[in-house]
């Protein structure tokens, strides 16, 4: 049976924890649904003001993303920047 | 992502084929510090140099307009440009748009420029966080400058609104809006080209056509136009948001 090697550990171990971090992206997705929905029972109700609706959505929503990004943001650091390799 | 450069701890690239990184192409010193030029500063100069020919164009075209004359193809484009970006600055600030204006055109110009590059297979310039954090530290110095010019010694006692305890909250508050808002463009055009570069690098040769022509359009028109929508928007916002008070 061959060794496994302490780096190839962390590697391993980054991967699955760059994966684990990919879990934030649910609660934007939930959140970016919900804005969605909303304009679109907006616009039933005043079909007149789908631009200025339109607009509000698309500003809220990449608002509600940025805490999917931090997410993808760490996911990344793990995957090309691993810090912990330095601590070996 | 300095690291990156050095080429240290990339496993997928390893593989030879995924390849989404800042290459350096030519290393110098500057007081005994090794810098390199980058992939980003190539992008960055053929957008600029872009954006420059685009306005000595146009600018030609307008100094010869006639008001008798049909407007070119061009000279409807800019029009429509700077109407439309004139609207929108209008929208959100009222009667302080004038002055900026001028500011929010450019970044806008310049960040869907850069954007859109990754359609003309650049390496989006707008990917390198060395780029959007200094788009969001001006749009910091410029919050933080209006709201010191309009509220003078309000700019302090605020942060210590409705009880002095929330001071480190508020000072929080206050500088995760450059980190919010250069993490939201750079990870948003990141995602993008590390999609892309998975795509052409790991799947079979027969779902490369076609295919990625529509996550292109995706991912670097779609995506780019609204982020650099979103980007003005809320630089816009938070600056209004600081003018309020006194009115």
């Amino acid at each position: 049976m061959t060794q496994i090697t302490n780096e190839a550990l962390i590697l391993a171990c980054s991967a699955i924890g760059a994966g684990i971090a990919m879990i934030a992206g649910v609660g934007p997705g939930i959140g970016q649904g919900y804005a969605a929905g909303q304009a679109a029972a907006a616009v039933g109700r005043n079909p007149g003001a789908k631009s200025d609706i339109t607009s509000t959505m698309l500003l809220g929503q990449a608002v509600a993303e940025t805490t999917g990004l931090y997410g993808l943001a760490i996911a990344f650091i793990l995957l090309f920047a691993n810090p912990l390799l330095g601590k070996l | 992502m300095m690291n990156v450069i050095a080429g240290s701890t990339n496993f997928l690239l390893a593989e030879g084929d995924v390849d989404f990184m800042v290459h350096g192409l030519i290393k110098y010193n500057l007081f005994g510090q090794e810098l390199w030029i980058t992939t980003t500063h190539v992008s960055v100069l053929l957008v600029t140099i872009s954006l420059m020919i685009f306005a000595v164009l146009v600018n030609r075209k307008i100094k010869k307009a006639n008001i008798e004359d049909t407007p070119g193809t061009l000279q409807n484009i800019a029009e429509l440009a700077v109407e439309m970006l004139d609207n929108m600055v209008n929208t959100i600030m009222g009667k302080k748009a004038i002055k900026y204006v001028n500011y929010i055109g450019t970044i806008f110009a310049f960040i869907l420029f850069s954007n859109v590059s990754g359609l003309l297979g650049l390496r989006p310039p707008t990917a390198d966080y060395g780029v959007t954090l200094p788009l969001a530290l001006i749009t910091f110095v410029m919050i933080q400058y209006i709201n010191i010019k309009e509220n003078k010694l309000g700019a302090l006692t605020s942060l210590f609104q409705p009880i002095p305890l929330f001071f480190p909250i508020n000072l929080i508050g206050e500088i995760a809006t450059p980190i919010s808002l250069s993490l939201r463009l750079f990870g948003n055009i990141l995602s993008g080209t590390v999609m892309m570069a998975l795509i052409y690098g790991l799947l079979p040769i027969f779902v490369k056509i076609g295919i990625p022509a529509a996550l292109h359009i995706y991912f670097d028109l779609f995506s780019g136009a609204i982020q650099t929508y979103v980007f003005c928007m809320l630089t816009m916002v938070f600056v209004t948001d600081k003018m309020a008070t006194e009115e």
